[in-house]
This record gives structure tokens, C-alpha cells and sequence, in this order.
């Protein structure tokens, strides 16, 4: 499916979804409580068939935090990216790594970096800072470490 | 009688270091030789004396002893494995007439001790107190229960045939030739599982699961460091001096040079070479066997060591021995 | 993580495989649980060598963020920086020259080779034979030799930059690389005769490590650990960079499913690799080797994603851009990361050696996974 096509079809599957202009890939804003849902429905619909999540993230916009996820599809070769706004004081969104087994980790490192948290992750842990990290966001933008810290 | 005693003692434990220098020497050059490379070069005239310097290194390192480790079992395991290869030097004939002890019962002396090596890697692999060290020794002891039976079958092949256990008298049966070339196919075959169970009962490549350095770390020897480490390290290369003794003794004729049959002029011209020639190179040429199986072998899986012996080795050498017998009682052997 | 040590009420043993152990080629911790020899759980704790280079690269510019992606997969040290160099030309909209496309690709092949030269003589070393590391070294030298010449580094070379390459190539480059193609040929049938055709080794490949396609591909997994469970996954061929869909190669896939499967497709994969190479190494165009770029490189708004193929998978370099000279959030997706989550799913139930062989054939580079 061609990028016009997808459009179509997504707006079907959730009508409140945006979609941002002068992409790469079809890049679709998604409110935080309707993720989940439609990543479901992105991965069972057969001629969307979204079976392979090869990115996910987070960008601190310093006033809120964006989740994205590259969606691909091994049968069609069609890509998505799926966007959602998260609140930076208590952030937080379904899981996704139901749908996607990846996501376990990638959601584990986002966790880590930027304490988003997952609801219904299965084993939501520090996966590669070390203990006593919890709580700390390294990847934010506010983050200060007078220790470890190089400006460069 | 005393004196003789402290004799033998002290050539016993010159011929250890001397062969411990020699065989890791010969095993880095081996290794060297077969990866392409120079191998240790630097100490001494070609590199001579790097085991000397390895045994300086390791002389002064720190034995350390882990803190939840069992103390006594912990320092007595590495003394075991030497008492143990020290005692298996006995009833080796090293050249005519040359043997420390020429006991009646040499082959069943040669597999009732080698069996006590087991002991020292239980030992060793519980006392450390370490999960990488008891797996390693669970894992050798399966390991060493099993070949046994393998060896001690394939032993029992020139057994039949000469009817002694009796070294002596098993060397002096291959005067007018080897059992390897008397003894047709059935002695052939033993000879070939004989040389797989010594490699795995010496914890040798392909079969060293219980050290296994990348599953295991280290294995048994996991926390030995210093001179107790090259006390087990000794031991090992001492017991594949021993087996290939054995092994050389057994089907190759020992001290025994080689002789056809009764071509008098040639075995002859074979009885110049010095019988100590003789027993040195075939068990030279079946340690450098066993080295490049080391260096070109990929190692076993321990259900497949294991499936390997039950049910490939096992059963073949029980119907090797019923050959073995059948050809005896018929003569059918030169 | 540290109190996960000692024994689990069912009486199963939890052991540390690593971060300082043999077989995890690195500062890889494993934390699995085992009965016997029987594995039960696998649960790997990441971070001994993270060094956060997502957040360094926040502070450092377009033309200076390359040279740290070399240290991340340092044995797809090209491809790393090919990948980003992509990525930042695709944000400055700039073609650059046909000369430098041709010897990105050569490069990059020749890295993949010498990765899987380097992961051949590990592998076979993680399942007890020493030998083949040092005659996988043998050509691998023969590659670090002519990466030596022309780009002045064995290991990092960070040759790729903005715009091209950084510099022209050696005026030997052409005959030695044709001379490692005639090396290569004539010892690639040692690498069957020693490893592939040996029975134990077989014995210890084949069946171990099942990992369906469907997990291939819910798991992340790329390169060959998704190829060898038959998932076309090659960037290459799939969304082709540069000059790959001009060459002729085939997608190396097997559908065995299993270690020994994903054995033979990187195998296979140098073969395809030594096919590239040969079209494309009489045929380097004239001109010139990079393209005219301002000296402080600015990236508008946007964001910019690329994908390539390095030796282990699928590298993709996410760029936000405020319109700086920096990016304002860099995000690395790294073949080793999704790959190793994997690992799990693949080792319950089979024997603590099967572990080293699964980790062997995942071809796990520690600063990849970790970043």
C-alpha cells in the first residue's frame, strides 16, 4: 500500500488520528490511550500486516515527551511511524510489547532513560544502567550528573 | 632396600618435571605448528626455556584459597591428581629392563589407579565452593566413570591375547611383531577406542567438558591459582604421558622395537636403536595424536559425550572382545 | 540484579555468565537458571559498556557525531559511519559523487567479510577449537592491511564522511583488494574442510537454537540470525542504498531455523560479499571522491531516519533535528540489541553448551548492543 492508501485505512481504524506533513515514512500522531488499540489493529489487520517493529523511542521536547515507533511490514514493505504525546511530569503508555516480543527491550531501555512507564510491561527493570539508577532520567534533557558528566 | 626406594623416589619426580617441561613445551609448539604460527621463541635458544620460565612464574604466584571454600579438600585435591599420576609410573616399562615395578598384575594397577584421578576433580570441584567448578567436576566425573569401561574393554583385548597382565610379558608376546599388526582388525579397533577414552579420561580436547573454558570458565580448577593450579596442570600432562605409555606398551610393543615375523636380519638391524628409543618415540607419536586432536576437534556436548560412549563405544568394543576371544581360542592371530 | 544469585525455591541453580566470562566476547552479563545442565531461563543484564553515545552525539556536531559510531559495532565500523553519513545527507539533500558511492560499498563489503572472518574464528573457538580463530586471522589481516592504506586505521576507521569519503583511495587499493579476492578463494574451501564438514561440530549446530521466523521477526531480529530462520531481511536488497541495486548478489537465506543455519549464512554472505566487491572493483568511477559540503553542516527541521546493513543486521540512525548544528536527539538502532532479546526464547530448554554455540551463531558485539 502506497502511503495515500495507508491514510485512508488508518483513518478508518481511528478517526481521531493526525497526520503530519512532509515525512519520510506516513507519520501518524496518536493520543496515548488509543496506542495500544491501534497497534493492534495495524498488526492483525491482513492487508496492514505491521509484523515488524524496528524502532522505538522517545525525544524529550523538554515541555513533553513524543513516543515513536517505525513500524514495517515484512510481507507488504510498507513502513509507518506512529507518534504519541506523552505528559513529561508522570509519563506513561500501554505496552506494546504484547503485540511486538522487541518492544520488551526497547521498552525496558526507554524506561531506563526516560521513565516513561509501560503499563502491563511484563518485567518493567533497569536493563542497562546499574542499581541505583532508578528514578534518574539520563536521557532527558534536564538531566545533570555534576559527576559523571562531560560538557562538551 | 631403603636406599633403592629414595633412588626410584627422587628419578620419579625428575622424570615428572622434566616431562612436564617437555610436554607443554611440545604441546605450545604443536599448537603453534598447527595455527599457523612461531609459538613461544623468546626464552632460551628457540624458546626452550619458556616452560622453565612458566614453572618460575607460577612458583611465585599467590595461592590464593577462595573464602567459602572447604580448606583441607581445597589443598589436598591438587596433591591427589600428582600422588595419583606419580604412583600410575610404576609398572611402566620405560626400556629393557628398566621398570620400577614389575608387578604380576600391571594392566588391572594401571585402571584401578587411573581411576582415583576422578577423585581429585570431585574434590577439587566441590571444595572451590564455586557453581563453575562443581559443574566442571560433575561433569568429569560422569565423564571418566563412563570411558573407563571403554578403555578397560579395549585393554582387555590384548589381554585375551597374550593371556598375562603382566607388562612384561605383554611386550615380550610382540617380539616378533606388534599387536597392532598381529592382532587383524579387532585389535585395530580397539586400539583406535582405546585412544578416544584415554582422551576423555585425561579431560583431553574434544572431550575437556570438565574444564570447558567457554562454557565452564575453568572448570574444575576454576579457583586454583599459582602452584596448585600447575600441580593439576602437571597432572594432566603427566596422565597423557601415562595413557600413551600404556597405549604404546599395550598394542605397539613397548620397549619393543619392531620386528617382522622371523626376518632375523631385519629385526636384527631393528634391535641397534636403543629399546628407550623405542618406547619414547610411539608414545611421543601417540601424544602428538592426542595434541592434534586437541588443536582440530571441536568439543562435545556432555549428552553427546555421553550418547557417544553408551551407545557407540560401549557396545562395540563388548563385540570386539567376543572377537577378540574368538580369534585367540582359534589361534587365528600371527 | 545482584541479589539474583544462589538458588531458586525449585531448587534450580542461578548462575553469572559473565561479564568477565570466555564466551560472551565482551562485558556481556547473563544471569541464567539452570537444573543440571539444562537451561531454564536466560536474562541478560546490559550496560557495562554503555557509554550513553546517544546522549554525547546531542552535543556534538554533524561532521564530528560520526567518529564516535565507529566504537559502537567497531567490527561494522564502516558501516556504522556509512549509516550516518547517509542519514546526514539525506537531511542536507546533497547527491554525492559516484566515485566515493562505489568505494563506500567496497568498504563496506570488505568490513562484512573481515566481521564474519572475525565471527567464524570466534564461534569456533566459543565450541572448543582454537585453530580456526587464527586461520580466520590470516585473510582477516590481508583486509585490515588495505583498510590500513587507504583510511590510516585497522579498526575505527571513520573514513565515511558528510558528502563522500574522506579521502581518495590508495592508488594500490585495486590490486591488493584483487589479490585478497585470489587469497580468499583459495582458502575458503580450508574453512569447509576444518569447521563446516566436521561431525561434531554439526552434531553441536544443527537442531540447537530453533528460532521460528514469526519470532524472527516479532523479536527484531535481522541479518543473518533472521535469515537463517528464512525471513528476507537485507536492507540491501529490500530498500537499496547507494550503488547496491546496481550490482548483481543474491540474499543469503536458510531455512534450517537453527545455529547451523545461521552458520551457513554468514558463510554463504562473504561469498556474496566477495561478488560485490568483483563487480564494482575494476568499475570505481573517475571524479571526485566527495562532494562540495559547507565546513559547519546544518540540518533543517525535520527528522531523518536510514537503514543499512551492517554484518549483524539491520542499523537504522534516527536524526531529530531542530535546525542546529547538532541533533537535537539521536536515537541508534542496533542489530545486537533485538537480536540478543532473542536469546531467551532460543535457549529454554536445551544444554548449558548449546548456550555458547546460539551466542556464538547470534554474533554478539557488546558495545552494539550496549551503545
Amino acid at each position: 500500500m502506497n502511503n495515500e492508501e495507508l491514510k485512508i485505512k488508518i483513518s478508518e481504524l481511528l478517526p481521531t488520528a493526525t497526520f503530519e506533513e512532509g515525512t519520510q515514512w506516513l507519520t501518524i500522531n496518536v493520543a496515548p490511550g488509543d496506542l495500544h488499540l491501534l497497534a493492534t489493529q495495524l498488526r492483525q489487520d491482513t492487508s496492514l500486516f505491521f509484523d515488524y517493529l524496528f524502532c522505538l523511542t522517545c525525544i524529550d521536547w523538554k515541555t513533553h515527551l513524543t513516543m515513536v515507533y517505525h513500524l514495517d511490514s515484512t510481507k507488504f514493505r510498507h513502513n509507518i511511524v506512529l507518534k504519541s504525546k506523552l505528559d513529561i511530569s508522570s509519563p506513561a503508555i500501554d505496552t506494546v510489547s504484547d503485540i511486538w516480543k522487541t518492544a520488551n527491550f526497547h521498552e525496558r531501555e526507554v524506561y531506563e532513560m526516560f521513565g516513561v512507564n509501560f503499563l502491563g510491561h511484563p518485567d518493567l527493570r533497569l536493563l542497562i544502567l546499574p542499581d541505583g539508577w532508578e528514578g534518574k532520567r539520563p536521557m532527558l534533557k534536564s538531566f545533570e550528573d555534576p559527576i559523571n558528566m562531560i560538557r562538551l | 632396600m631403603v636406599i633403592e626406594m629414595v633412588i626410584a623416589g627422587v628419578c620419579v619426580i625428575g622424570l615428572f618435571a622434566a616431562l612436564g617441561l617437555v610436554l607443554v613445551l611440545m604441546e605450545r609448539r604443536v599448537a603453534a605448528w598447527i595455527q599457523i604460527r612461531l609459538g613461544p621463541n623468546r626464552v632460551g635458544p628457540k624458546g626452550m626455556l619458556q616452560s622453565l620460565a612458566d614453572t618460575v612464574k607460577l612458583l611465585v604466584k599467590e595461592g590464593m584459597t577462595p573464602n567459602g571454600a572447604d580448606k583441607f579438600l581445597f589443598n589436598f585435591a591438587p596433591f591427589i591428581a600428582m600422588m595419583v599420576a606419580m604412583l600410575l609410573m610404576a609398572p611402566i616399562a620405560f626400556a629393557k629392563d628398566f621398570q620400577l615395578w614389575d608387578l604380576n598384575i600391571g594392566v588391572l594397577y594401571f585402571s584401578a589407579i587411573s581411576s582415583i584421578m576422578v577423585i581429585s576433580i570431585l574434590m577439587a570441584g566441590w571444595a572451590s565452593n564455586n557453581k563453575y567448578s562443581l559443574m566442571g567436576a560433575m561433569r568429569s566425573g560422569a565423564q571418566i566413570v563412563s570411558y573407563e569401561l571403554s578403555a578397560g574393554l579395549s585393554i582387555l583385548a590384548v589381554v585375551i591375547l597374550t593371556g598375562s597382565l603382566n607388562l612384561n610379558e605383554i611386550i615380550q608376546s610382540q617380539a616378533d611383531g606388534w599387536w597392532i599388526f598381529k592382532g587383524h582388525i579387532p585389535v585395530i579397533i580397539a586400539f583406535i577406542i582405546f585412544i578416544i577414552a584415554v582422551t576423555a579420561e585425561t579431560n583431553r580436547a574434544p572431550f575437556d567438558l570438565a574444564e570447558a573454558e567457554s562454557e565452564l570458565t575453568a572448570g574444575f580448577h576454576t579457583e586454583y591459582s599459582g602452584m596448585k593450579f600447575a600441580l593439576f596442570f602437571l597432572a594432566e600432562y603427566i596422565n597423557v604421558f601415562i595413557v600413551c605409555a600404556i597405549g604404546a606398551t599395550l598394542f605397539l610393543g613397548g620397549w619393543m622395537p619392531f620386528h617382522i615375523g622371523h626376518w632375523e636380519a631385519f629385526n636384527h638391524v631393528m634391535d641397534y636403536i636403543p629399546s628407550s628409543l623405542w618406547f619414547f618415540g610411539k608414545t611421543f607419536f601417540l601424544i602428538f595424536l592426542i595434541m592434534w586432536f586437541r588443536w582440530t576437534f571441536p568439543r562435545l556436548r556432555i549428552d553427546q559425550l555421553l550418547n557417544l560412549e553408551w551407545k557407540y563405544l560401549l557396545p562395540i568394543s563388548m563385540f570386539n572382545i567376543l572377537l577378540v576371544t574368538l580369534m585367540a581360542i582359534l589361534g587365528w592371530h600371527f | 540484579m545482584v541479589e539474583e544469585i544462589g538458588t531458586t525455591p525449585e531448587g534450580d541453580i542461578i548462575i553469572n555468565v559473565g561479564p568477565q566470562h570466555p564466551a560472551t566476547h565482551g562485558v556481556l552479563h547473563l544471569v541464567i537458571t539452570i537444573n543440571g545442565e539444562t537451561i531454564k531461563k536466560v536474562e541478560p543484564h546490559l550496560g557495562y559498556i554503555h557509554r550513553s553515545i546517544e546522549k554525547m552525539c546531542e552535543s556534538l556536531t554533524y561532521r564530528q557525531f560520526i567518529y564516535v559510531t565507529s566504537r559502537m559495532d567497531y567490527l561494522s565500523a564502516h558501516i556504522n559511519n556509512h549509516a550516518c553519513a547517509l542519514c546526514v545527507e539525506k537531511g542536507l539533500q546533497i547527491e554525492i559523487p559516484s566515485r566515493a558511492k562505489v568505494i563506500r560499498v567496497i568498504m563496506d563489503e570488505l568490513t562484512r567479510i573481515a566481521s564474519h572472518e572475525l565471527w567464524w574464528g570466534a564461534m569456533a573457538m566459543d565450541l572448543g577449537a582454537f585453530t580456526p580463530f587464527f586461520h580466520a586471522f590470516r585473510e582477516r589481516e590481508t583486509i585490515n592491511d588495505i583498510m590500513e592504506e587507504t583510511c590510516g586505521a585497522r579498526l575505527t576507521m571513520n573514513y565515511m564522511v558528510p558528502g563522500g569519503v574522506m579521502l581518495d583511495i590508495h592508488p594500490n587499493f585495486q590490486k591488493r583488494v584483487k589479490d585478497f579476492i585470489t587469497l580468499y578463494k583459495s582458502k575458503i574451501s580450508e574453512y569447509d574442510e576444518l569447521v563446516t564438514g566436521n561431525i561434531i561440530f554439526q552434531n553441536r549446530m544443527k537442531g540447537v537454537g530453533y528460532l521460528s521466523p514469526e519470532d524472527a521477526i516479532s523479536f527484531g531480529c535481522t541479518g543473518p540470525t533472521a535469515k537463517g530462520s528464512g525471513v528476507s531481511s537485507d536492507i540491501r536488497k529490500l530498500y537499496p542504498y547507494e550503488v547496491y541495486d546496481q550490482v548483481q548478489f543474491d540474499e543469503v537465506l536458510e531455512t534450517g531455523c537453527d545455529s547451523f543455519a545461521r552458520y551457513m549464512v554468514r558463510i554463504r554472505e562473504m561469498n556474496q560479499s566477495i561478488r560485490i566487491i568483483e563487480q564494482l572493483i575494476d568499475n570505481i568511477p573517475e571524479g571526485d571522491f566527495q562532494a562540495k559540503t559547507k565546513a559547519v553542516l546544518k540540518l533543517p527541521k525535520g527528522e531523518f531516519y536510514q537503514r543499512v546493513e551492517t554484518a549483524r543486521g539491520e542499523f537504522g540512525v534516527y536524526i531529530v533535528s531542530e535546525g542546529g548544528t547538532t541533533p537535537y536527539r539521536i536515537k541508534f538502532r542496533s542489530p545486537g540489541f533485538s537480536n540478543l532479546s532473542a536469546l531467551d526464547q532460543m535457549a529454554r530448554g536445551s544444554k548449558l553448551g548449546d548456550l555458547v554455540a546460539m551466542m556464538g551463531t547470534l554474533d554478539l558485539v557488546i558495545p552494539d548492543i550496549d551503545r
